[in-house]
């Protein structure tokens, strides 16, 4: 656990005039924490964009809100439970699964979709790998089990291996809901003299200090935290979603706000500090699960699927009655009150008594120290990269790798498909829901890349908006907002905070960019286990509109048509070929820089492929991401149908089928002159690669042959994968 | 024709039959509350997937002693079509209206995927549209899947011809890759895969609304 530190301390005393009892200074350092103040961010975070006419509701509030036109809005964000999934997995998970939900729901919205950003230590790590495998297992077992009883589908996300995160998994959740402008909620305790009332599950002392454990390194002692991880029932939260959502219908309902981190404490005094009134309840009403809860463990207990809400004075039968239908607890535990104070009683005796805005709002602001390099331990320059001998067996090796294969094992245990809105699920581009009532739709992109980061945060983070964007543009979709989840080491030390700064100012120099302003997000700190970091990783999620049709998925559909690449062969250098899934996965090196990002041209690439997609002109569409081309191909051939291939090219042939320059994206279709117009018109490239044909892929340069494969064979190696890295404990 | 879908608290697949029924077919569709005692004015009942009361018992367990079971075993006596999908195959199962049980999926993880499906007989009022052998794509999202029954419970069905849909690609170790069943008198049918789900086009297929459509054609003759 985190103390106060003896400067936080001190301003504690200042603010309360008087020394802290026990229970106020839990209050404190729960509220103060990295995870709840954002003390160490709050800073940099200021230097994102957050403003466009869509955005209706910014950073702030439990979840962003952008307009979707036609009176609908949707609501969404990304948040991690980083530490919890390395103690606990499967409840960490799940945990992590039900708080970004209750986010979503507590602002009146419908939660429509999950997608999850996950990241492990490899499965084949010589000392880790039976624990990584574990933690997989158990972290994707969470997610299934709360998202598919809640009844949301889980239609996205990434799965990354590397060995920074052997000590220090990395879950992060990304959900999304829809409403109608005038269901919108927040978080305030408004009205002076309204009931504050107590609903859902039961407060024991699970998870408490949760927020504070989630702001500490690991050490040996972690593993004996497992008490500080809480325990998760979707039914439960899939009662208080329905609950919650009829409550408001009543118009009895004032605001609301989710018990998340920091649970009862963090609820009353941010909605009071949001409506600048004072909160004052009675932890004697407050439903328990277990006898002997002192004050102090009330107020930081973390149990789940508990909400918090104020309703109007006179109406309270109205919420109780919908309560009761659901089978939940619902208890007025306090009022609120005129004067700016969160006032704890216990039987009457007051036991804790804090002004609101100056607990919820005025954390300590840190300028922590960051004017030195980032911290890298790759070299830049490039070593000397040896002929491949088989660049064949060079690209199935890439394929059968954790980063690449396809992840179908994962997520064929999430329900994808619930809602009957999923135009386009796992494995996509984007990942597509529809709004039924609108006739658009909604695609999202969750992704992030620590080992660009960790060569340049700055150019990492560009490179990961510019993905997501590309992404979206990848099947049509207009990108629009943008959430982001970022997972760093101890900010306390300069070559890590640099890091944080560096990648946040690089999301927002893209973000204005591409014009996807931040509507909230997470961070989390102190991601270190033994004194080692994680890589630096931000992880973004970016939302986009299209309009509902059938969408564009990646295989190619049919023999004989023209496969072109949007935006050309792109270029590299041996500096910059040193972050690629090559390097990785066949080289076992890394060094030099990420792949070079021009943002204009990547704009107008994004421009075309959404035009040739609006004209109906792309029979597929595939981004060209981690992996680089020959990968890329591969995966199109997803569905049988193969391709052949020339490159016109003087790169040598790694770097011409492997490296990851960005701005590219590879379409099919019957009618090359009308994309290559399109091209035109918005200045980029578009090459002819070949032709799709049956059966095989093959891949030359002038007269030379670089890949020849049967589709199947590929298909094969990238589709078992991950079963096998997995199968040395799902046999048994 | 009006169908009731019944919504219990942890119901979540409620919303996704609704809508096939009322958006992609045009029929009536009607909520029905756990607690209700009777089904209003519904010519057919869907019992829809979902996790009932949690199902952290035995899945449906704990539905079988809800009130509405108590309306729908009456209105199953008297001849009524009674649909459960995945949950809701599992609550018939568990309350007698059904044979066997469903057990945890053979590879006990859950698992969610297009199926293809064999409609066994058209001899029901769920499959009257289609035709004997028809293969369906339609999607399973269950872990507790594995339809399993003795074998003269098996032998039993098929000899009367009640195995309504068998999977080609059996996801959960269903025991004579049984998908479906429907009672002794033909009038209540349970499956794990999710028709509802592939009923409207712009999600793939649109297979399982031959399963609704089925049920429209025989409500139709009935009140003819």
């Amino acid at each position: 656990m985190s103390d106060l530190a003896p400067s936080e301390l001190e301003k504690v005393r200042k603010i309360l005039g008087r020394e802290p009892n026990q229970t106020e200074t839990g209050i404190f350092t729960v509220m103060w924490s990295e995870h709840c103040s954002y003390k160490s961010s709050r800073l940099h975070l200021k230097k994102l964009p957050t403003r466009s006419d869509r955005v209706l509701v910014g950073p702030g509030e439990n979840a962003g809100i952008i307009d979707i036109g036609q009176g609908y809005a949707i609501a969404f964000k990304i948040e991690s439970h980083n530490h919890p999934s390395f103690i606990e997995p499967f409840q960490g998970a799940a945990t992590g699964v039900g708080g970004i939900l209750r986010d979503i729901f507590t602002m009146g919205a419908r939660p429509i979709a999950v997608l999850d950003a996950i990241r492990f230590g490899p499965l084949d790590d010589p000392e880790c790998g039976d624990r990584n495998r574990r933690i997989l297992e158990g972290v994707v077992e969470g997610i299934s089990h709360y998202g598919n009883c809640f009844g949301v589908p889980t239609i996205g996300g990434e799965t990354v291996f590397e060995r920074c995160y052997n000590g220090n998994p990395l879950v992060n959740v990304f959900a999304l809901g829809v409403f109608r402008h005038d269901e919108i909620f927040f978080g305030r305790a408004s009205g002076i003299g309204n009931p504050v009332i107590y609903v859902g599950a039961k407060t024991g002392r699970d998870g408490i200090h949760g927020a504070s454990m989630a702001s500490a390194e690991f050490t040996e002692e972690s593993k004996q935290k497992r008490p500080n991880v809480q325990v998760g029932d979707p039914f439960m939260e899939k009662l208080l979603l329905e609950a919650c959502i009829e409550a408001m219908h009543t118009g009895a309902v004032v605001g609301i706000q989710d018990m998340g981190a920091a649970g009862l404490t963090c609820s009353t005094c941010e909605m009071g500090s949001r409506a600048e009134t004072g909160v004052e309840i009675d932890l004697a009403r407050v439903p328990q699960r277990e006898s002997g809860m002192t004050p102090y463990e009330i107020m930081l207990s973390e149990s789940q699927e508990r909400m918090l809400l104020v309703a109007e004075k006179g109406r309270e039968e109205e919420v109780f009655a919908v309560f009761r239908k659901w089978g939940l607890d619902a208890v007025t535990i306090g009022e609120v009150t005129g004067d700016g104070k969160l006032r704890v009683k216990d039987h009457g005796v007051v036991v804790a008594e804090i002004p609101n805005r100056e607990l919820a709002d005025e954390a300590p602001l840190y300028d922590r120290p960051h004017g030195v390099e980032p911290y890298r331990r790759a070299p830049i320059e490039a070593p000397a990269i040896p002929r491949s001998r088989d660049v064949n067996s060079d690209l199935l090796e890439l394929l059968a790798s954790g980063d690449l294969c396809s992840k179908r094992w994962i997520w064929q245990q999430y329900d994808q498909s619930v809602r009957t809105n999923t135009l386009q699920g796992p494995g996509g581009d984007a990942a597509i829901v529809r709004i039924k009532e609108t006739g658009t739709s909604v695609a999202m992109s969750v992704d992030g890349n620590g080992r660009y980061c960790s060569l340049s945060p700055r150019e990492g983070a560009r490179l990961l908006v510019a993905e997501c964007c590309r992404n979206l543009s990848a099947v049509g979709a207009m990108p629009v907002a943008a959430t982001n989840n970022l997972n760093f080491g101890n900010p306390e030390r300069p070559e890590i905070m640099a890091q944080l700064v560096e990648a946040i100012e690089g999301i927002a120099e893209a973000c204005k960019h591409f014009e996807t302003p931040i509507t909230g997000g997470n961070v989390s700190l102190y991601n270190e286990t033994l004194g080692e970091a994680i890589w630096p990783t931000p992880v973004m999620g970016i939302v986009g509109l299209l309009k509902t049709a059938p969408p564009v998925t990646i295989p190619f559909k049919g023999e004989g048509r023209a496969v072109m690449l949007l935006g050309g062969l792109g270029t590299v250098d041996e500096t910059r070929f040193g972050g690629t899934q090559y390097a990785k996965v066949v080289l076992n090196k890394m060094w030099g820089l990420p792949p070079a990002l021009d943002m204009d041209y990547e704009k107008r690439v994004h421009a075309a492929i959404r035009e040739a997609i609006a004209q109906g002109l792309a029979e597929s569409s595939h981004d060209v991401g981690d992996g680089g081309l020959a990968v890329a191909l591969s995966e199109s051939c997803a569905d049988g149908i193969g391709a052949s291939i020339s490159l016109d090219t003087s790169l040598r042939p790694e770097f011409a089928l492997f490296h990851e320059g960005p701005s590219r994206i590879l379409v099919s279709t019957s009618r090359p002159e009308a994309i290559e117009k399109i091209a035109r018109e918005n200045n980029v490239e578009c090459l002819r690669l070949g032709v799709t044909m049956k059966e095989r892929l093959q891949i030359g340069h002038n007269s030379d042959t670089w890949i020849d494969s049967r589709v199947e064979r590929l298909r094969e190696v990238w589709e078992n994968a991950l079963e096998n890295l997995l199968s040395p404990i799902s046999v048994g | 024709m009006r169908f009731g879908v019944v919504v219990f608290p942890g119901s979540n697949c409620d919303h996704d039959a609704w809508y096939a029924v009322s958006h992609n077919l045009g029929h009536q569709a009607e909520f029905i509350w756990h607690d209700s005692i009777s089904l209003g004015k519904a010519d057919a009942v869907i019992l829809p997937g979902g996790f009932s009361y949690g199902d952290y018992l035995r899945c449906g367990a704990i539905a079988k002693f809800s009130p509405v079971m108590a309306a729908i075993k009456q209105f199953a006596q008297d001849g009524g079509l009674v649909l459960g999908i995945c949950n809701g195959f599992q609550i018939l199962v568990e309350s007698g209206l059904l044979p066997g049980a469903l057990l945890r999926n053979r590879q006990l993880r859950f698992v969610c995927r297009s199926v293809t499906l064999r409609v066994e007989t058209t001899h029901t009022p769920f499959t009257s549209a289609a035709t004997e052998g028809q293969l369906i794509k339609v999607p399973v999202a269950h872990g507790e899947g594995c339809y399993f029954a003795d074998q003269r419970t098996l032998d039993a069905l098929e000899a009367e011809d009640r195995v309504v849909m068998r999977y080609l690609d059996n996801p959960n170790g269903s025991l004579r890759d049984i998908a479906g069943i429907c009672s002794e008198g033909r009038n209540v049918m349970g499956m794990m895969p999710h028709p509802e789900r592939a009923a409207d086009p712009l999600l793939g297929s649109t297979d399982g609304r031959i399963v609704l459509e089925s049920m429209v054609r025989s409500l139709v003759a009935t009140h003819a």
